[in-house]
Parts: structure tokens; sequence; C-alpha cells
């Protein structure tokens, strides 16, 4: 545990007596793989916005590496849910965007050398003088994921970015970013709503209640359990239903969503 | 030539535009036929009297009866056709401030045009950058553009020459308040729409204010800004004429005015054609610009 990043006491409140989550504290190590589970209202991107300084909490502080996080930084590479790619521009310009703001002061080359790599690495250079219109959905997303590892982020945040892709796609993009994660040691935090998708590359899976009104009156949702996988490091997509362990897991998981994730 | 061409809609349809152009061209031939003669048969005149209808353009036959040609005035067909032919064998001719070819009008025209749109350009997309990032911006100048939007551009211009005092620079003005407008809601509007995502993208690479607006802004609002150029365009070439035919001196809008004066329909019809031959050529230069901004996502 060397709390590379820290999330204490985070909070975020739209009316002020009903917030939407209260008292968020966990912590990521160097190198781990989180992934944060929960119904839709809970706050799970609210909390990945504010690790990218996109938004900000109303209560709580997150630290980075022992500084404060306090507005977008480069330090931290996001993929977003609906890739976001800039349709005017080619694959290799988009990226290229990233890493000249990145390197401001690199030369073409060098930029050019960086971009291929990086595509080479996610499999698209085919594609890499293509327009995103031109590109299927997953194609699409591995270059939204390219483009947050060409600007060599200390950690990577992903907002659900599988959720708009179909389940074979989805398969192939997961193993795919198990090994560059793995080749990187790369610290990523990553919201989901797909369970096996947890099981298969999260080290701490955070499961998160919505808030409700109770008998007691209203309750914020939360962080509500905390769940280590105890599964082979070197699981795959291929074997994981296999292993010991995994379907107690997953009924765990799965549990909680049903009947423990609301007030 | 193969049989997929003359079955092509593009073919067709320009097959039916010929003739419905020979079908107008012949409505025109029918309704300026001169009509039969009509003969009144007159008693003696005296001499004072064949005279007179010689002035009017009557014929007086020896046996005494009167002919009257039918004609209403409006140029044949044929007439028009020398006029034509003439006005483009020499569009560059200046015989001094009355009398110069079609294309030197024209070219004033347009010159007044470009310059005024030109200003309008850099006033208004910089200003409707502004105005659509920032929402407080917006609402400050909304009344003004709702206030002054409407406004008949020529009503500018008794204002524009009294402070201006030069026909020439009021009419540049005039084009320019004109263009204004649709350029900058466009832009304004084009501006503020751009999607949040790319947004939040340039902020999590920490793109500088500058970079972002030329590298991100500009790209994805240049579809809805083209198009209000486009808008600003076809109005300033609508303008220019009415503008041109106030002020006088020279301009396509003046030579129109002018020909009327001098009576000659024919040059009219003419000038009227080219207004819309050129106005045409504008908008699809502006339609090519757009094609190249316009992204799919």
């Amino acid at each position: 545990m060397d709390g590379f990043l820290r999330i204490e006491k985070l909070g975020k409140a739209f009316s002020a007596d009903r917030p939407v989550f209260s008292d968020v504290s966990f912590t990521l190590d160097k190198g781990e793989f989180v992934c944060i589970i929960g119904h839709s209202g809970c706050g799970k991107t609210t909390i990945l916005n504010v690790l990218a300084g996109l938004d900000t909490a109303t209560s709580g502080h997150v630290f980075m590496d022992g500084r404060e996080v306090v507005g977008p930084s480069l330090e931290r590479g996001v993929v977003f849910q609906s890739h976001a790619l800039m349709p005017w521009l080619t694959v290799r310009k988009n990226i290229a965007f990233a890493v000249e703001s990145r390197w401001p002061d690199w030369k073409r080359d060098q930029v050019s050398a960086a971009v291929e790599s990086v595509v080479e690495l996610v499999g698209l250079t085919q594609a890499i003088d293509k327009l995103p219109s031109a590109l299927s959905g997953g194609m699409k997303q591995r270059v939204g994921i390219a483009r947050a590892f060409a600007i060599q982020p200390k950690m990577l945040l992903l907002d659900e970015p599988f959720g708009a892709l179909d389940a074979l796609t989805r398969g192939t993009i997961q193993e795919e970013l198990i090994s560059i994660v793995r080749k990187t040691r790369q610290t990523v935090f990553m919201i989901t709503h797909d369970v096996d998708e947890a099981i298969l590359l999260a080290d701490r899976i955070l499961l998160m209640k919505n808030g409700g009104d109770t008998n007691t009156g209203y309750v914020p949702g939360g962080l509500a359990e905390v769940i280590v996988n105890p599964l082979d490091k070197q699981r795959t997509r291929g074997t994981l239903h296999h292993l010991d362990g995994y379907y107690a897991l997953r009924n765990n998981i799965v549990d909680f969503l049903v009947s423990r994730a609301k007030h | 030539m193969n049989a997929s061409l003359f079955k092509s809609i593009e073919f067709r349809a320009g097959v039916v535009s010929v003739l419905i152009f020979i079908f107008l061209l012949a409505v025109w031939h029918a309704l300026t036929l001169p009509g039969p003669a009509v003969v009144t048969p007159v008693a003696a005149l005296s001499a004072e009297q064949a005279e007179y209808n010689k002035l009017m353009g009557k014929t007086t036959a020896a046996n005494g009866a009167l002919t009257t040609a039918k004609v209403t005035g409006f140029p044949t067909l044929s007439q028009m056709g020398e006029t034509v032919v003439k006005q483009l064998e020499n569009p560059f001719y200046d015989n001094g401030p009355n009398d110069k070819g079609i294309a030197i009008q024209l070219a004033y025209s347009l010159g007044r045009v470009g310059l005024g749109f030109l200003i309008a350009c850099a006033v208004a997309i910089p200003m409707g950058f502004l105005i659509g990032m920032s929402p407080l911006l917006r609402r400050a100048f909304d009344p003004f553009i709702q206030v002054l939007k409407p406004i008949s551009p020529l009503a500018w211009m008794p204002l524009a020459l009294y402070t201006i005092k030069d026909s020439s620079i009021s009419g540049i003005f005039v084009i320019f308040i004109c263009s204004v407008w649709p350029m900058l809601i466009n832009t304004a509007f084009g501006v503020s729409s751009v999607k949040r995502e790319w947004l939040n993208v340039a902020s999590t690479l920490e793109v500088q204010p500058l970079r972002k607006a030329l590298k991100v802004i500009l790209p994805a609002a240049a579809p809805t800004i083209l198009t209000g150029m486009r808008i600003s365009m076809s109005i300033a070439w609508l303008v220019i004429v009415a503008a041109e035919m106030l002020v006088g001196g020279t301009g396509i809008g003046y030579f129109v005015w002018n020909e009327w004066n001098n009576l000659s329909l024919t040059n009219v019809i003419f000038a009227i054609l080219v207004i819309g031959v050129v106005g045409m050529l504008l908008d699809m230069m502006f339609a090519r610009l757009q094609r190249f901004v316009t992204y799919v996502e």
C-alpha cells in the first residue's frame, strides 16, 4: 500500500440536503487496476471526472503522488465512454494532437514515431490514415485507448470504455487492454457495468451504493464494499470461468448489485 | 454514349431544364410579336395633321388611311440577343462616368461586396467566438443583436453617408452591416455547441486556450460558421444592388438604374441575368468551401 492515488472523504451534492454520494475514501497503489461498479446515478462518473480534474467535488480531496488534484493534467490519461475522437482528424492526427500537447517541442518525426508505435500497440496500423467515421466502434475505442497511452500518463482513467461495444469486440479489446497494462505496469481506474469485465481486469473491485430514502431519512450513496480479486493474476478471458473462486466472487458482486446496492 | 447516361436523372433533368428554357423564350417571343397593323380610314387630312401623325409614329398612306403598328414596347428576343452580344463582345469598355462595360461595373460591385464581407468576417468571427464561449457575454450582447439584426441595411445609408461622406465607402459599410449578423450568430452558435467531450479531451491534454480555439473549437464549429458566411454572402449580394442604386456612380446596381433612365430595357434585363448568375457562382463557391470543412461523426 503506497497510496499513489488517495481519495479522501469525497462528496458531491447537486442539492445541499441530498448529496449523491459522500465520504468516499479509497486509495490506489502504483500499478494497480481498480474497477468501480454501481448502478446508474450512484456517482461513478462524477468520481472519475473529479479524478480527471474535469469536475469538482463538493467536499473531500484527491491526491496523486502526494499532490492535490485541482484540474485536468497530462499525468492522467482519460478514455471517454464515447471515444471522443475529433471527427475531422485522421487516427494519426488525433493521436498526434495528444502527443504534441504532451511534448510541444518534439520534432515532426519524433511525434510520428510515437504515434505509430502506439497505434501498432492497439493493432490499428492499417487504419492509421483513416477518419474516425470510417472505423467500427471497436476500432474507435482502440484509438481512444491509444491516445490515452500515447501521452505516457502516470495513471489511466477509463469511463466505461467498452459499454457501447458488442460482446465479441469487447472481449478482444479487454484482452488487448490487459496485455498493454501488464506490459506498461500502468495504474488504472475504470468504471464498468460488466461484472465479468471487472473480475477479468481488476485487482480490486469497488462496489458503490446509490443514495436513497430510508425510514430514518435520506442516506447518501457511497462506497459500500471493496473486494480484493483472489483469482490468479495471469487469468485470461477464456479460462476465467474455470478458475476456483470465480463463481463465488461473481455471485457476491451480482448479489450486491441486485439486493444490497440500494437503500 | 451509353444508354445509362440517357437514363440518369441528371441527364433527364437537364433535358427538362432546356425545354423549360425554350418554352420561356417562346412565350417571350409570342408576347412581343408586333400585332397586325390597324388601318383607320380617315377623311382627307390637312398637311399639318399628316405632319402631326408622322410625329406620333403613324404613317399616312397615299389614300389618306392611317396605319398604326401595334407594339408593346417590351424588347423582342432579337433585340435582347443583340444587346447580350454587344455587352459580351466588349465588357471592359470605359466611356466615362455613365458608360462603362458590364465587367467593370461587376468588378466595382464585387469589390465592395468582397471588402465589406471581409471586414464583417474579421469582426463577426472573433466576436462570435467570444460570445459563443462566454454565457455571460452571450446574454449581454443578445439584446443588441436582436435589435440590430432586423434593421434593413439600407436604413443605415443616410447615417453612413453623413458620417463617412463617401458614397463608395458607405456602400461597403452597408455590406458590412448586413453581412455581420448571420456570421456572428452562426459563429456564436457553432462555438457554443462544440461537443463537451472534445473540450474535455483538450482539457485533459492541458491544451492552451489559443491552441484549443484554433485546433478544436474552430474545426468543430467550421461547418456552422461557413453556413453563416454563405447566408451573409447571399444577403450581401442582394443588398449591393439596392445600395448602388441609391448611391449611384458605379456598380451593377447603378448600371441597372442608369439603363432604366436610358429606357434601355434590354440592358436592364441583361444586368438582371448577370446579377443572378454571379449570385449563383458566389453561392456555389461557398458550397464548395462548406464541403471542405464538413466532417462526418
